[in-house]
């Protein structure tokens, strides 16, 4: 019999029609302002945190909706935003220093439907609001830090073992240690070869001159960018969750690049301070006194192992080249007030190798005088290319005396203000960027904007919705009914894969739902008008409808590849917002193939098949 | 429900010089504009600092003209954005001190703050560096550049290299003039736009492998008749199939177009006018070019008969 589907594919059309509906549900849940409860550092949020912000929030009288413990982050729902913003004050006051809150929207999916997987699309940051941020990281400085640690390193080996060298001077990716005498040379060689074994090491010859190269073979530089990188991708994720912010996503973006997005953020002069902050904390013995310094300035000639610095007031101060800790070696730190001078303070605590040497320093200059030089990249200006130079300031904040050893756990005044303190606790806690970054590109998408942008959206895809049904009704008649069916059909299993994949609407993404909408019905238009010109060379309503798919379906096939080839190079080569358009490009594409083909001969069948038919209605 | 008149025969294939005609005339316009005019392009590839503002009351630009002036960023250019109430300013100069971005569009704002009385609010800022502008537009060019080949190996595999030519020839005319109307017009070219510059160039292609189905089809069935007959008629069989997606496609352009919002307008218009020269180059441009090298039924007859569907997918 002609035009019947076998009941399995039927089914499989009626499953997948059940399946869409089920995946697009969740997006008509409206979305509650919630305020969301995150611990820092590995803290977890558990029910004691739960009983008692509910509390705070009971005791301040206001109204919530619901609030869900989750694996690693509390929502306390609210009815209006007002409550939202009054209840964030109360979660504010009584949330522990380890704890961040933020505040967000997030849909009210039922239970059932959460449990089977079901979530909303992702609306990108031009529909809900928010800053995006593109930084590139600075790999030459980043291959510049990897060999000046090789030059520190080199030297420090060879003192050890005492093997005497003229110079260790870094060249492009690597070192060269200068020797007199081949003897000393070759025995650098085969020590520096045995401890640094990740590193190629040469020998060569000039006249009187020996020297050894030590330099990073490709494979090392390339894994030193990747871990340059990498940390890189960390300290921002960890600087991004002290700001409190809902959903952040910092992400990897080809070899040199990270992407940050923070919905519902709006001041972009705070994030950028904080995302491209250097600062750190360093501890240094003093030299000498006043006195000394003032004649090092003068004169231009310091003491050995020493160097000038200045106190933030301007006046000069000798310190001693060793560095006794720096930021890397603190695992936290917070800020608050000085007990005795009501100064702003930031309390630091060290790791074990920091702590011991340290206690041993301290031990040994008790009654001295410990500096504390507050250290910064700035960027100073650009070259022709465009490019950043930068250079490091150096202030002294703090110099005090010893009075008893001390280790783990101090205190450093001398800040500005409890802002700066804040700041430098905040950038102490979240680690040091392993290279300096730039942001090359940044959008900031006010609210009010975004949600323009969904109401205009809606608005298009609606009223182009409409327009094409009504065409096509008119057009086609009954067939244009059915086509009208599997165009909005292809709606649905779009917003459902979108939702299935968590992948982000943008408005680009509507773009290009809007455009699939107007080529979906481009297959069923083929196929009715082959049906057409069947029946007007004189084939039976029947076998019409079968060779006006049959026929169709290698145009059809033939139309959506070359399409998908433009969408996929489209997401191959895009950005952003362009990607977000070949993304709903390509997935109309296929859904569109299914409903138009399988879908409309589905219902065609069950309208027409296996009955007499005198004539068609299309 | 008909457009066409069934049986109707229509005689492209006899106006296709008049047809050469235009288009060359309009790739010379486009061309030219192009090289004269240039494109407007917009800070995705120029690099620089962006500003929307939205007002409670219509906006005075003057106003807002002579805030700038004051605050220092007298080289800005201020122009309105949709409604009356919105405003855009694109900031001139200054924009190589990258990281003062953020605090160059804060004093714009508390400029303009205080500079209005009506209430303003910050919509929207976009900063790009100008390195990647200058990637952007490598990368944007490699994308169409890719696109068309990776279709001209499709085409050249599923039907013949003449197709395949034919089709890229329809192509780089539709991508030509498009791009040249925003020459032209001076309409600001960014992003959205080239996305929908990659768009067309689906749409187009689209359109011509349907019309080449159709001929090869034809070229295979028909004992009699010149290869110019064969096109024509090829042409008229799929001539209301064109014009029935041309339309629906249309239509929700339209609805784009105007409903859609500012930041769509350029991608929008872009659709609406590479969709109208997708169309009249599938039935024009591809189809005389595959005359013009000079297609046969030899060259189509030794490909083997495709796969016989059976009943339907």
């Amino acid at each position: 019999m002609l035009n019947q589907y076998p009941l399995w594919k039927n089914l499989l059309v009626a499953f997948l029609l059940l399946a869409g509906l089920l995946f697009a549900l969740p997006n008509i849940y409206p979305q509650d302002p919630v305020i969301e409860v995150t611990g820092a550092r590995g803290e977890q949020v558990g029910e004691t945190l739960q009983q008692n912000l509910l509390a705070a929030l009971e005791r301040a009288q206001i109204d919530i909706k619901s609030s869900e413990l989750k694996p690693d982050r509390l929502q306390i729902r609210f009815r209006t935003p007002e409550d939202q913003l009054a209840g964030q004050d109360a979660v504010a006051k009584a949330l522990p220093p380890q704890f961040t809150h933020a505040l967000t929207l997030s849909p009210d999916v039922p239970a059932w439907l959460s449990a089977i997987g079901g979530q909303p699309m992702n609306l990108g940051l031009d529909l809900r609001g928010g800053i995006h941020v593109l930084i590139d990281v600075d790999m030459e400085a980043a291959m510049q830090n990897a060999v000046e640690r090789i030059a520190g390193n080199v030297r420090t080996t060879l003192r050890e073992e005492r093997i005497r060298y003229v110079t260790v001077k870094e060249s492009g990716n690597g070192v060269d240690v200068r020797f007199n005498d081949p003897e000393l040379r070759d025995r650098a060689e085969k020590e520096l070869g045995a401890e640094y074994r990740e590193l190629a090491v040469s020998v060569r010859a000039e006249g009187d001159d020996y020297y050894v190269r030590v330099f990073m073979p490709a494979s090392e530089e390339r894994s030193a960018r990747r871990l340059a990188l990498e940390q890189n991708i960390t300290t921002l994720r960890n600087r991004v969750n002290a700001l409190g912010v809902a959903e952040p996503i910092i992400q990897q973006q080809g070899e040199r690049r990270i992407v940050v997005e923070l919905p519902g953020v709006q001041d972009p002069g705070k994030v950028k301070d904080l995302l491209g902050a250097t600062a750190t904390l360093e501890y240094r013995l003093a030299h000498g006194d006043i006195a000394q310094a003032f004649e090092a300035e003068s004169s231009g000639r310091v003491p050995p192992g020493t160097a000038l610095y200045r106190e933030r007031n301007g006046q000069p101060i000798l310190l001693k080249r060793q560095v006794i800790v720096t930021g890397d070696e603190m695992t936290s730190a917070s800020s608050g007030f000085d007990q005795q001078s009501g100064q702003p303070a930031v309390y630091v605590n060290l790791d074990s190798k920091g702590a011991r040497r340290m206690r041993n320093v301290t031990t040994d200059n008790v009654g001295k005088p410990m500096a504390v030089v507050f250290k910064e990249k700035r960027t100073v200006g650009r070259d022709a290319e465009g490019k950043p130079i930068r250079k490091w300031i150096e202030e002294v904040i703090n110099v005090a005396t010893i009075r008893e050893p001390f280790g783990r756990r101090f205190q450093t005044t001398g800040l500005d203000s409890p802002q700066e303190a804040h700041q430098l606790a905040l950038l102490l806690r979240a680690g040091a960027l392993a290279a300096p970054i730039d942001i090359v590109e940044e959008r900031t998408i006010g609210p009010s904007l975004g949600q323009d942008n969904i109401d205009q959206g809606f608005a298009s895809v609606m009223v182009g919705l409409g327009l094409v049904l009504v065409f096509m009704a008119a057009y086609y008649r009954v067939f244009g009914l059915v086509a009208n069916l599997a165009l909005v059909t292809n709606l649905v299993l779009i917003v459902a894969v979108l939702s299935i994949l968590q992948a982000t609407l943008t408005l680009p993404g509507i773009a290009g739902i809007v455009l699939t909408v107007g080529m979906a019905v481009d297959a069923n238009v083929l196929i009715f008008e082959r049906i057409r010109e069947e029946l007007r060379v004189g084939s039976t309503p029947q076998a019409s409808i079968h060779s006006g798919y049959a026929k169709a379906f290698s145009t059809i096939l033939d139309a959506n590849v070359t399409t998908f080839i433009a969408a996929v190079v489209l997401f191959s080569i895009g950005s952003g917002p362009v990607r977000g358009f070949a993304v709903t490009l390509a997935i109309g594409i296929l859904t569109s193939m299914f409903t138009a083909i399988i879908g409309t001969r589905a219902v065609v069948n069950l309208i027409y098949g296996a009955k007499r038919v005198s004539r068609l209605a299309i | 429900m008909r457009i066409l008149k069934s049986g109707q025969q229509i005689d492209f294939m006899g106006k296709r010089q008049t047809a050469a005609i235009v288009s060359l005339v309009m790739i010379v316009v486009a061309i030219g504009s192009i090289v004269v005019r240039g494109l407007d392009l917009g800070i995705d590839f120029t690099g620089g600092t962006l500003i929307e503002v939205g007002y409670a009351q219509p906006a005075d630009l003057e106003a807002v003209r002579a805030a700038l002036e004051q605050s220092g960023h007298g080289d800005s250019s201020v122009q309105q954005f949709g409604t009356s109430r919105d405003v855009l300013i694109r900031l001139g100069g200054g924009d190589g001190e990258g990281d003062d971005s953020a605090r160059l569009s804060n004093d714009v704002f508390a400029a303009l703050s205080q500079a209005v009385d009506s209430e303003v609010e910050l919509r929207r800022v976009e900063f790009v560096g100008p390195q990647v502008g200058d990637e952007l537009t490598e990368d944007g060019a490699l994308a169409v550049l890719v696109a068309l080949i990776a279709i001209l190996m499709y085409v050249a595999m599923r039907f013949e290299w003449r197709f395949a030519v034919g089709s890229v020839v329809a192509l780089v005319h539709d991508v030509v003039i498009t791009v040249g109307l925003f020459a032209l017009l001076q309409i600001e070219f960014d992003l959205p736009v080239l996305a929908a510059v990659l768009a067309v160039i689906g749409y187009s292609l689209n359109d011509t492998i349907v019309v080449f189905d159709r001929i090869r089809e034809n070229f295979r069935k028909m004992r009699k008749g010149t290869p110019v007959d064969i096109v024509n008629r090829s042409l008229n069989e799929t001539l209301s199939r064109t014009l029935v997606t041309s339309m629906t496609t249309l239509l929700v352009l339209l609805a784009l177009f105007f409903l859609g919002g500012e930041i769509i307008h350029g991608f929008a218009f872009a659709l609406l006018i590479g969709v109208l020269i997708g169309t009249y180059s599938s039935i024009y441009v591809a189809s005389t070019a595959i005359l013009m090298l000079g297609v046969s039924k030899a060259d189509l007859m030794q490909v083997k008969k495709e796969g016989v569907v059976d009943d339907g997918p």
